[in-house]
C-alpha cells in the first residue's frame, strides 16, 4: 500500500525536523519555523486551486484573520492559547464560509476577482479598525505563554500544529470528498451529472481552505509577535499563490515544496542582492517555459526518465 | 407499459432561433428509442432540456410522474436519469478507475465524507462496471490518454454508475470506426436489456438506428415530424422528403 | 458640498476615469482577444510614465513627444515580448500565462529601479494646459478637461477600429474561433501580436498622460493594475463600452469617495467591484460565461 509508505516517510520527516534544534542554530530553527507556517498556508490554498480548479487572489484574508484574531484574543482579552487559537481558526473558517458563499457562484477570473475584492475589504478593516488591530502601526506586543516564548519551544509547537494540520488536510484531500473535488476541477459539467452539487462542494472546499489558512496565520502572528496590515494585502495572496504554482497544483505535497523553495530562496537571495524580484522573475520564466507542472512535475519526469533507462 | 418520460408542448429558443418547437413526446418503460434528425435538428438541445442543462421556455417534462422543469441536473440524475454527452465528457487527468469510482461515490451520496479515503470506496462496483464496458484492463490508465472509442465506453460506464432507470446517450458512437460502432451498439443493447433500462439515444448512423431501435422519432428544425416503429418511420413521406430530399437516408455526416 | 466643489470634483473624477479608461481599455482588448490576464499591464503603465519623464523632463523635449515616445517604446517592448515568449503560452493553461505576466512584473520592476532609481519624480503640466478655464462659479483645470476629451476620443477610435474595419472583424473573429480564421488564411499570430502591441501601447499612453497628475514612484504599477482589473471586471470582460462605463463608475466613486470618506479611499474601488459583482456577476455589460 502506498499509504503506509507515505505514513512512514512523513513520520521520518517530522522526526528529522524535531532533531533540528539539536544542531544549535537559532537561524535554522527560525527559518524552518517560517517554512512550516508557509507550507501549511500554501497547502490550504491548494484546496481551492488544485482541488476545485479555481484561483483565489485573496487567500491572505484568512491568514490575516487567523493571525489578528489569535494575537488579539491572547493579548487584548488575555484568553489562554487553548481558547484563542481554536477561536481564531473557527473565525477564519466562518468568514471564509460567508465570503465563499458569494464567490462560488462565479468561476474563473470572476471568482478570482471576487476573492480579491473581499480580501481587500478585510485589509481595509484591519487598516481602519485601529482601536482593535492597531491599524497601520500593526498589532504588536503579543503575550505568549512562557512555554512558547523561547524560539525552540515555538518551533516544536509549530511543528506539532503544522503536522496535525497537514495530516488533516491530507485526509480531507484524499477522502471521497477530495476525490469528488478533483472530479469537479476536471469537469464540472460531468460532475454535476453524476449527482454532485458542484457549487456546494466548492463552497465547502473554500471554507476548508480558509480554516487552515487561518491556522497558518495564527501561527504566523504568534511567531512574529505581531500582525501587520501587509499580511492581509493582496501581495501576500500573490506570494502564497506563487508558492502553490511553483510547487505544482496537481500533487498534494507540491505546495509544501513550493513554499520551502520560495521562502528559502528569498531569504538567501536577499542576503546577497537586493534584486530578489529579478531572481524570482527568472525562476517563474523557467517554470512557465520549461516546467509547467512545477517542481513536483519536474521530479516526476526525472523519475520517469530514470525508470525508462 | 406506462409512460416513463412524458414531454408536452416543449419550446426552447436561442436569440430568436427556435431549437425546440412544440415537442411532445412519450417514452415507455423498457423501450429502446432513437431520436434522429439532420445536424442542427435540435437533438442535443432536446437532451439538455430533459436533463436540466437547459431550461425550457415553455412546456412540461415529467419523469415517472415527477415534474423535471426547473430542477438542476444534479437533482435530475438522482431521480434515475443518466446520460452521456456528444462531446467526450470525462475527467481527463483522473485514472479510468477513478472516473467511475467518483460516479459511484456520488451515487451513494458519499461526496460529503471528509474522512474515508476516496480510492478505497466501491472498488468492486467500479471493477464490475469497467468489465461490463470492456475497460477492465485500462483501469490504471489516465482517462485523457485513452483512445476516442474507449473514452466513449468510459462515458457509458460513468453513466451506468448512477444506476439509472432511463439512460440517455447522445451520439454514443460518434467518431468511432465502423467496427467499434458495431461492438459498442451491441454491448449497449445487451447492457440495457440485461439491466431492464429504458434507452433514449441520438445517432447519426442509420444502420445502427434501424438495427436496434424499437421506436424512432425524427426531429427536424426542432419539431418532431414522425414517431413510430422503424418501418413506419422508414416509409413516412415527410421523413423521406427531409432525408432523401436533403441528404439521402443513411448518409448523415459525423458530429 | 457646494455646487463649486461638486463641479470641480466631478471634473476631477471624470479626468481620473478617462485616464483609467485609456489604460484599462488596453488590458480589456488583450484579454478579449488573447484571453490572457496581463499582470504586467500596470508595469507598462509605469514605464510609460517614466519614459515620458525622461523624454520630456531630462531631455527637455515637448511633453507630447514624451507621450509618443512612451507609446512607441511600450509597443516595441510588448511586440518583442509577444513574439519571443508569450506566443508559446497560448495553448498552455491560464495559470501559466498568469505566472508569465507576473514574472514580467518582477523583472520590469527591477529594471525600472536600475534605470530610474528609487527617487520620486514629477512631470509638469504641458505648456498651454497648465491653467484653468473659468465657468464663472468654478475654474476647471485645463489638463483635466483635456483628459476628459481624450478619453472618449480613444474610446471612439477603438470602437471604429474593432467594429468598423476589416482588421477589427478579424480581431473579433479571432476571439471566437482561431482555427477557422487560420484556415481562412488569416495570419492569426500577427493579429495576436498586433493586439498585444496596441493594448500595451495604450498602457504606455495612459501612463504618459497620468504623469503630470501624479508622483512617479516605484510601485505605482501595483495599485493601477488592481484598479484596471476592477474597471474591466465591473464593465464586463472583453467589452469596450463596459470598460468605459466601469472607468466612469470607478473615477466618480473614487473621487467623491475620497472627498466624503477619505479614510476609506483605498477600499472604495474594491467595495464598488463587490457590489457590482454581487448584483451583476458578469459585470455591467458582460455576458454570462459559457462552458
Amino acid at each position: 500500500m502506498p499509504q503506509r509508505r507515505h505514513l512512514v516517510a512523513s513520520a521520518i520527516v517530522v522526526l528529522l525536523l524535531a532533531l533540528l534544534p539539536l544542531a544549535g542554530s537559532r537561524y535554522a530553527v527560525d527559518l524552518t519555523t517560517e517554512v512550516l507556517i508557509y507550507a501549511l498556508f500554501a497547502l490550504s490554498l491548494n484546496v481551492i486551486i488544485g482541488f476545485t480548479g479555481n484561483i483565489s487572489f485573496g487567500h491572505a484574508a484568512y491568514f490575516a484573520i487567523g493571525g489578528y484574531a489569535c494575537t488579539i484574543l491572547l493579548t487584548t482579552y488575555n484568553w489562554p492559547l487553548a481558547a484563542s487559537l481554536p477561536a481564531a481558526v473557527v473565525l477564519a473558517g466562518l468568514v471564509a464560509a460567508v465570503v465563499g458563499y458569494f464567490c462560488v457562484r462565479l468561476t474563473q477570473i470572476y471568482f478570482a476577482m471576487l476573492t480579491l475584492a473581499f480580501a481587500m475589504l478585510v485589509w481595509g478593516v484591519a487598516f481602519k479598525w485601529k482601536a482593535v488591530t492597531g491599524g497601520d502601526d500593526g498589532f504588536t506586543g503579543i503575550k505568549l505563554p512562557a512555554m512558547l516564548a523561547h524560539h525552540v519551544g515555538y518551533f516544536y509547537f509549530t511543528l506539532a500544529v503544522v503536522a496535525v494540520g497537514v495530516a488533516a488536510l491530507w485526509v480531507i484531500c484524499h477522502s471521497a470528498f477530495g476525490l469528488t473535488l478533483v472530479a469537479i476541477r476536471e469537469n464540472a459539467v460531468r460532475a454535476g451529472f453524476i449527482g454532485v452539487d458542484t457549487r456546494r462542494m466548492r463552497w465547502a472546499a473554500f471554507t476548508v481552505a480558509g480554516t487552515f489558512g487561518g491556522l497558518a496565520g495564527a501561527l504566523f502572528g504568534m511567531y512574529h509577535r505581531g500582525m501587520y496590515i501587509e499580511n492581509a494585502y493582496w501581495t501576500e495572496s500573490a506570494n502564497v499563490l506563487i508558492m502553490v504554482l511553483l510547487g505544482g497544483i496537481y500533487s498534494f505535497v507540491g505546495p509544501i515544496f513550493g513554499a520551502a523553495a520560495l521562502h528559502l530562496l528569498q531569504t538567501f537571495t536577499n542576503q546577497y542582492t537586493p534584486y530578489w524580484p529579478t531572481v524570482l522573475g527568472l525562476i517563474l520564466l523557467v517554470i512557465v517555459l520549461a516546467l509547467p507542472d512545477g517542481l513536483i512535475g519536474l521530479a516526476a519526469r526525472v523519475k520517469a526518465r530514470r525508470g525508462r533507462t | 407499459m406506462t409512460d416513463m418520460l412524458s414531454i408536452s408542448g416543449l419550446w426552447k429558443s436561442f436569440a430568436g432561433f427556435v431549437a425546440t418547437r412544440d415537442v411532445s413526446f412519450d417514452l415507455k418503460a423498457g423501450e429502446l428509442h432513437a431520436v434522429i434528425g439532420p445536424n442542427g435538428a435540435g437533438k442535443t438541445t432536446f437532451f439538455n432540456l430533459i436533463t436540466g442543462h437547459l431550461r425550457p421556455d415553455k412546456g412540461a417534462v415529467s419523469f415517472e410522474g415527477r415534474d423535471l422543469v426547473g430542477l438542476p441536473p444534479q437533482k435530475i440524475v438522482r431521480l434515475g436519469i443518466a446520460r452521456s454527452f456528444q462531446r467526450i465528457n470525462i475527467y481527463p487527468r483522473l485514472t479510468v478507475f477513478e472516473n467511475v469510482q467518483v460516479a459511484l461515490i456520488a451515487h451513494e451520496g458519499q461526496q460529503w465524507n471528509l474522512f474515508r479515503p476516496g480510492r478505497s470506496l466501491h472498488r468492486e462496483g467500479t471493477a464490475e462496471l469497467l468489465e461490463l464496458v470492456g475497460l477492465a484492463a485500462e483501469g490504471a490508465e489516465t482517462a485523457g490518454e485513452l483512445s476516442y472509442g474507449k473514452q466513449k465506453q468510459l462515458e457509458l460506464a460513468i453513466a451506468l454508475a448512477s444506476q439509472p432507470r432511463l439512460l440517455l446517450l447522445d451520439e454514443p458512437t460518434a467518431g468511432m470506426s465502423p467496427q467499434e460502432t458495431g461492438e459498442t451498439i451491441a454491448s449497449v443493447r445487451d447492457i440495457v436489456k440485461a439491466r431492464g433500462l429504458t434507452l433514449l439515444f441520438t445517432e447519426h448512423d442509420m444502420a445502427v438506428v434501424f438495427g436496434i431501435a424499437e421506436r424512432i422519432s425524427v426531429l427536424h428544425h426542432g419539431e418532431i415530424i414522425a414517431s413510430g416503429d422503424p418501418d413506419a418511420v422508414r416509409n413516412d413521406a415527410e421523413v423521406r422528403r427531409v432525408y432523401l430530399g436533403e441528404h439521402g437516408l443513411g448518409e448523415q455526416g459525423h458530429g | 458640498m457646494t455646487l463649486t466643489m461638486f463641479t470641480l470634483n466631478a471634473f476631477y473624477g471624470l479626468a481620473l476615469a478617462m485616464n483609467m479608461f485609456i489604460i484599462a481599455s488596453g488590458l480589456n482588448l488583450i484579454f478579449g482577444v488573447l484571453r490572457v490576464i496581463n499582470f504586467a499591464h500596470g508595469m507598462f503603465y509605469m514605464f510609460g510614465a517614466y519614459i515620458t519623464f525622461t523624454v520630456a523632463k531630462s531631455w527637455g523635449a515637448p511633453f507630447f513627444v514624451g507621450v509618443l515616445a512612451a507609446a512607441v517604446a511600450l509597443g516595441l517592448i510588448a511586440f518583442a515580448i509577444e513574439r519571443l515568449l508569450l506566443r508559446h503560452l497560448y495553448d498552455k493553461e491560464h495559470l501559466m500565462q498568469l505566472l508569465f505576466t507576473f514574472a514580467l512584473v518582477l523583472l520590469m520592476s527591477d529594471a525600472a529601479k536600475m534605470i530610474w532609481g528609487t527617487d520620486q519624480y514629477s512631470v509638469g503640466y504641458p505648456p498651454g494646459l497648465g491653467g484653468a478655464i473659468s465657468l464663472g462659479f468654478v475654474a476647471i483645470p485645463q489638463y483635466q478637461l483635456f483628459l476628459c476629451a481624450v478619453g472618449p476620443l480613444i474610446a471612439i477610435a477603438m470602437w471604429l477600429l474593432v467594429d468598423r474595419t476589416r482588421w477589427g472583424r478579424v480581431v473579433r473573429a479571432a476571439t471566437q474561433d482561431r482555427e477557422m480564421l487560420a484556415a481562412l488564411g488569416v495570419n492569426v499570430p500577427m493579429v495576436y501580436a498586433a493586439v498585444f502591441t496596441i493594448g500595451s501601447a495604450l498602457a504606455g499612453v495612459g501612463g504618459a498622460l497620468a504623469a503630470p497628475r501624479i508622483a512617479l514612484v516605484p510601485g505605482m504599477d501595483a495599485t493601477i493594475i488592481n484598479e484596471c482589473f476592477i474597471i474591466v471586471i465591473i464593465g464586463g470582460l472583453g467589452n469596450l463600452w463596459g470598460s468605459f462605463l466601469g472607468a466612469l463608475a470607478f473615477g466618480l466613486v473614487v473621487q467623491f469617495g475620497t472627498v466624503l470618506a477619505p479614510d476609506w479611499q483605498d477600499v472604495l474601488p474594491y467595495l464598488l467591484m463587490l457590489v457590482v459583482l454581487l448584483i451583476r456577476p458578469w459585470g455591467l455589460l458582460g455576458r454570462p460565461e459559457t462552458n
